[in-house]
């Protein structure tokens, strides 16, 4: 199992004001000294997750105090610098959103260099409310995120000069990519799904690592589909090495603080969901049949989850037990965390990523004592645990 | 508008589309959010014009043909529309999205119309790069897009519960749609103002008094804008003047209508 640290690089010291935390909210809440320190910290904790054999993932948002990177590839460059072995995951490149393709292949090729091949990628949609900062239509919006990755990966893997793009949402004279990437023909690439059929199905035929964030519900639904389809292309199993599952973690020695933590880790999600209805639904975003369906309900909605396993609806501000129990937060001691993580394992069929979220607002000594703690005590167990789901794959039926 | 649809097929577009009535020919245009709710004032209008009713592409049950993305293209589209249906001397009569379409039209080629009838419309830019000066209809859940449209507040709420599913995807494909040709520049070409004066041909600009999405001074620029236009307020009407006041509104277009006769 690759365990990948990811941090939102939040500025939690504006998450209790009252203006929306997204797209709107004033940037003067936040003093840029303590900025500067939450960024500091960030970096810190990366070192210390590459010291202890993990990885890193980071993302990016726009306007947003949940979110304070704003292009994977910023820290990623800086990351592959001040880390020695760790990969360095972009989950993910919003390319629904981002305006300039080649640019975006240009930077991918450059850390990738910069890191020594150590660079993988994510070419993702982006979350709904993106559009209202980077004002890229969505109408026709996945089709015009199909022609930025066809474009990124030519880009990528054409070695002899430039060639031409003149295609409906972009045009080029030169598409030429200098240095050229590391690996060879492109660092893994990776997609996200809330759970559709249509992603999971194309990331299988390419070959992308699939990445569920933070939703069993949705890797039971599109883990499946991928394997099958992965069967019927590729003539083989699929590797656990092609999903990932996102989970927010609260791990301390004891369970008083584990669940504590959780608590505060889980402010991150409360504040995420209060960003303003007025930036939920772009149109386009949803297909007509979803979008129809808000349109009844009358409520803007959010990916996650608001059922239990056993039907009852979740209370209106869901406690850390209660995303335990529906796979999203994984809490306890190192002991409680793994059982809880073998048991979503299990259920999805097995996946050979983990994303640790453990930030929230705890602080950098606490993230560090997660990250510590996850890396001595349930990463070896998560190692067993994927040798033994391989070892099992590969008997004779 | 008692009739179903008719479906016709022309320039790529399955288009549908309602024709009802005998007389002086009128295309009316439907705003961003789709034909329903134009009956009231089409009957008000009793019958005594022709008057064709089509969803826009990619709105109702109009098609959109995949190299559709501006507002030109749909002013094509009714140029060719009203060529195929052998349309003379037409009142192209549009509401808000609706009028910027017929304006565009109208831009291009009045050869086989008498009169424009731009009622809340939106489409041109007048204002500075610092001021918005048409709402954002984007920036709100689709459910709350109603209430801006109409000042009458029993219109304001629409009650959605118990709709068909056919229906619900009907009118998100068509919020979808209206995102393709409007999102950005937000409601409006940057070229329409400066285009204004090729319309050559008399102009009646309505405008609601309590419009809340385009200003009452920004419909009177519009009518600065056009050599032969008239400019009218609607008192108490919102940006949907066809439909806070369908009576007024087809009474606006049977004066316009009865200015226009000498010139036949």
């Amino acid at each position: 199992m690759q365990t990948w640290y990811f941090s939102e690089q939040s500025y939690p010291d504006a998450w209790d004001a009252p203006e929306t935390p997204k797209i709107t909210s004033p940037s003067r809440l936040v003093d840029p000294k303590r900025a500067h320190q939450h960024l500091q910290n960030f970096i810190e904790e990366c070192e210390l997750a590459d010291q202890l054999g993990l990885n890193i993932m980071v993302n990016e948002h726009h306007a947003a105090y949940t979110c304070m990177s704003v292009s994977c590839m910023t820290t990623l460059a800086l990351l592959a610098g001040r880390t020695k072995n760790a990969r360095l995951l972009a989950l993910g490149i919003p390319i629904l959103n981002r305006l300039d393709p080649m640019r975006i292949a240009e930077e991918i090729a450059y850390v990738d260099v910069l890191s020594g091949g150590r660079l993988e990628v994510g070419l993702v949609k982006g979350s709904p409310f993106e559009p209202y900062v980077s004002n890229t239509n969505t109408a026709r919006g996945m089709e015009r995120y199909w022609e930025a990755h066809d474009l990124i990966v030519a880009a990528l893997t054409t070695q002899d000069g430039s060639f031409s793009w003149e295609g409906k949402y972009f045009n080029y004279r030169n598409v030429n990519v200098i240095p050229r990437c590391y690996q060879e023909p492109t660092p893994q690439i990776w997609v996200t799904t809330l759970g559709s059929t249509g992603t999971a199905l194309e990331a299988a035929r390419l070959d992308y690592v699939l990445g569920i964030t933070a939703n069993a519900q949705g890797a039971r639904s599109a883990y499946p589909k991928y394997r099958e389809e992965y069967r019927r292309v590729h003539k083989r199993e699929a590797d656990l090495d092609r999903f990932a599952f996102l989970g927010y973690c609260g791990i301390a020695r004891d369970e008083a603080t584990a669940w504590d933590r959780a608590e505060r880790v889980l402010k991150f999600v409360e504040v995420s969901e209060r960003v303003s209805p007025n930036f939920l639904h772009p149109p386009g975003y949803f297909t007509p049949v979803d979008a129809g369906r808000m349109l009844r309900g009358g409520k803007a909605g959010t990916h996650r989850l608001k059922v239990l396993p056993d039907g009852t609806p979740m209370s209106p501000k869901p406690v850390a037990r209660e995303y335990m129990l529906n796979g999203v937060m994984f809490a306890g001691t190192p002991d409680q965390v793994y059982d809880q993580l073998e048991t979503i394992f299990h259920s999805v069929g097995g996946f050979g990523h983990f994303l640790f979220q453990p930030a929230g607002t705890l602080t950098t000594d606490e993230v560090r004592d997660s990250i510590e703690l996850f890396a001595k005590e349930v990463q070896p167990r998560l190692d067993r645990l994927t040798a033994q789901h391989r070892a099992k794959m590969t008997e004779p039926a | 508008m008692s009739k179903g649809p008719q479906q016709v097929t022309i320039a790529g577009v399955e288009l549908e589309f309602w024709d009802s009535g005998t007389g002086t020919p009128i295309l009316f245009l439907h705003g961003g959010d789709g034909i329903e709710g134009v009956e009231e004032f089409v009957d008000h209008l009793g019958g005594q014009y022709r008057v064709i009713t089509p969803s826009h592409p990619g709105f109702g049950g109009s098609s959109l043909p995949d190299h559709y993305s501006d507002v030109s293209d749909l002013g094509f589209f009714y140029l060719d529309l009203i060529d195929h249906l052998k349309l003379r001397d037409i009142i192209v009569v549009g509401a808000s999205f609706g009028a910027w379409i017929a304006a565009d039209m109208a831009t291009k080629n009045t050869s086989r119309i008498k009169g424009l009838v731009l009622a809340g419309a939106v489409g041109a830019k007048f204002s500075d790069r610092r001021t918005r000066e048409i709402r954002d209809l984007f920036s709100m859940p689709r459910q709350d897009v109603d209430q801006w449209l109409v000042s009458t507040p029993e219109r304001q709420q629409i009650d959605r519960t118990e709709w068909a599913e056919e229906t619900l995807v009907r009118a998100a494909r068509n919020h979808e749609s209206f995102a393709l040709f409007a999102w950005s520049p937000t409601l409006y070409d940057p070229k329409l103002k400066h285009r204004l004066h090729r319309i050559d041909v008399p102009t009646q600009v309505i405008w609601g008094e309590q419009d809340r999405v385009v200003p009452v001074e920004y419909g009177r620029r519009i009518a600065e804008g056009i050599a032969q236009a008239q400019f009218e307020v609607t008192p108490g009407a919102g940006h949907y003047v066809h439909r806070d006041d369908p009576k007024r509104f087809a009474a606006s277009i049977d004066a316009f209508a009865a200015r226009l006769k000498p010139t036949e």
